[in-house]
């Protein structure tokens, strides 16, 4: 028998979780993505002749409720049909017993490499408006995200955002009554409720994760905790660094300029209690397209200063052409007189 | 049954039913018992040998001994008959019975099987020392994880072999090689391009993707054949499968 080193047992290991992908339309060509229980591959669509992402479960699983939120994940997807969420185009079950679900490859990049890329302010924030369309979206048909991170939002290559891995994703549904089909969905919409895994895990990610969250109140998890993270995600846009997971500091100190509106855009999105927060993703939105028009934001309290200078940025243009006018008007008067 | 057809057997990865080993090591027919501790013999006799080598520090000469003399004394007594799968999984219980062993009866065992000179097991030294050689020094903290890292090892390299058989019999030796390069390399760093391959073995790109998906799948046929005969239940084959495919060895 041959000796095998812990480096090739590694690769045997990930070459038998390769997907037995046998008698379906699709080939595997590549691994691109690796979470606890779920692993992505690029795939090939030989029936249509293009590149498209698996999402499926490492191993067929029918006790941890992780395959009932692969399916729902996928069932989530097929629903929230917008230009900023990754469409879902087939799911199933391989013959090996694990389900999947087949989505848009999307060629880009993560928006924290794109951060880290050094894209400009304004861009950054035109990013942050696509993300918060997306989500407002999805909370328009009843569904919170619960794991915004820049990690999951990807840009690509003809600037579209697209919000990824809808997998811990809520549902708001009414769970009274209803026939027996919604009384299904109402049972996988209720195990993925679940803010602690079997592992004893909060779902979310620290940092982004709203103190409700955290904390494991499910009942208080609402589009509160999305406008949280968001708020996290708009402080990495500015800052270029990740909010920390402290309930009382979630700003690191930053060695960049930041404009003291967008932080309190940031903060008051961030703000502990619910009911401090932006009610709505839209309004968050339209604080950060305020202020892209150079207007007032609802977050920051200005001074006499502060507006004189807004001002003045806004109608930097007519300032300087009623300045340039003055100076010719003064110029004529001096040359007339001699 | 040779390894290409059982693994044929096994179809899905995830047979619904299977029979128990622990019945067949408790059988009181002795054909049964030795095939059923010949399949374990298979699997566990590195791992085995190693432990007595690095954890215990036997010389070569008493760890070969202590090994056949610990398969012996299996066949022979009840050494499995005390296990609850409800308690710890096959091969933790497998590595408590052999410390219990080594550390209490095996001058007994040792001299009975000296004086029987009954040898069950075919055991390579040679290459097991060579193995242990190559692994360098290893401190062992954790002889637990140690030994289920040993396991492993053995039972993925039982399954290459098999896969090898696999490409020898059905005509795809190229599937084989393929597997070799891309899955099986030692080198550290990249691993070679599915272009490099291409221009390597002189078949188009997605030849190369199909006969390694091929391979693979029947690697991973294999390698869940071979796990489901040396688990005791189907709770304990999924969870071993479970451990073996999704969470790092180290």
């Amino acid at each position: 028998m041959r000796w095998l080193s812990d480096n090739a047992l590694e690769r045997l290991r990930e070459a038998a979780e390769w997907p037995d992908l046998a008698g379906t339309r699709y080939e595997a060509i590549e691994q691109i993505g690796q979470g606890g229980m779920a692993t992505v591959f690029r795939v090939r669509d030989t029936v249509l002749d293009r590149m498209c992402a698996m999402k499926l479960l490492r191993l067929p699983d029918d006790t941890t409720g992780i395959g009932p939120r692969l399916r729902l994940e996928s069932r989530i997807l097929a629903d929230l049909e917008h230009p900023g969420i990754v469409p879902v185009h087939d799911a199933g079950e391989l013959p090996d017993g694990r389900p999947f679900y087949v989505m848009k490859f999307v060629r880009g990049q993560r928006l924290d490499d794109v951060v880290h890329d050094g894209v400009d302010l304004a861009e950054r924030l035109r990013i942050f408006e696509r993300v918060c369309e997306a989500v407002a979206f999805a909370h328009s048909r009843g569904i919170i995200h619960r794991d915004l991170k820049p990690e999951n939002v990807m840009t690509g290559e003809y600037g579209e955002v697209l919000v990824l891995d809808w997998g811990v994703a809520r549902v708001l549904v009414d769970r009274d009554g209803g026939d027996a089909e919604s009384d299904a969905a109402h049972d996988v919409a209720a195990e993925a409720d679940r803010p602690v895994t079997r592992h004893g895990t909060v779902l979310g990610t620290p940092g982004y994760m709203a103190p409700e969250q955290a904390s494991g109140e499910t009942g208080e998890i609402g589009p509160a905790a999305d406008v949280f993270a968001l708020g996290g995600i708009l402080w990495f846009l500015l800052s270029g660094e990740h909010p920390l997971a402290d309930s009382t500091d979630y700003m690191p100190p930053v060695s960049v300029a930041v404009p003291p509106r967008l932080i309190a855009i940031s903060q008051k999105a961030m703000a502990p209690v619910p009911s401090d927060r932006y009610a709505s993703v839209d309004l968050l939105s339209a604080d950060i397209r305020r202020f892209l028009e150079g207007n007032a934001v609802g977050a920051y309290r200005e001074t006499l200063w502060d507006r004189l200078g807004r001002l003045a940025r806004r109608h930097r243009v007519a300032i300087l052409l009623v300045l340039a006018y003055l100076l010719l008007r003064v110029v004529l008067i001096f040359f007339d007189r001699r | 049954m040779s390894d290409s057809s059982r693994s044929a057997a096994v179809g899905g990865s995830f047979p619904p039913t299977r029979h128990s080993l622990l019945a067949d090591l408790r059988a009181d027919e002795p054909d049964v018992r030795a095939r059923a501790l010949d399949a374990l013999a298979r699997l566990y006799w590195r791992p085995v040998y190693k432990h007595l080598r690095r954890r215990l520090g036997l010389s070569t000469h008493d760890a070969e001994d202590t090994t056949q003399a610990f398969f012996a004394h299996a066949l022979t007594a009840d050494v499995f008959e005390s296990y609850d799968p409800r308690q710890a999984r096959f091969r933790t219980f497998f590595r408590v019975c052999l410390d219990r062993f080594a550390a209490n009866e095996y001058r007994a065992a040792g001299r009975q099987k000296r004086g029987g000179h009954i040898q069950h097991v075919p055991i390579d030294v040679e290459g097991a020392e060579r193995e242990l050689e190559r692994a360098g020094v290893v401190a062992v903290s954790d002889p637990d994880a140690e030994f289920h890292r040993e396991w492993v090892r053995s039972l993925f390299g039982l399954s290459v072999e098999s896969l090898e058989a696999w490409g020898r019999e059905t005509g795809r030796q190229v599937h084989f090689s393929l597997f070799e390069r891309y899955d099986l390399d030692e080198a550290p760093g990249d691993r070679p391009t599915y272009q490099a391959l291409s221009d390597e073995f002189g078949i188009p790109v997605t030849q190369v993707t199909n006969y390694l998906a091929a391979a693979r799948r029947e690697f991973r046929r294999i390698v869940l054949a071979r796990l489901r005969e040396v688990t005791t239940t189907d709770a304990e084959f999924r969870a071993e499968a479970r451990d073996l495919l999704g969470v790092d060895v180290q």
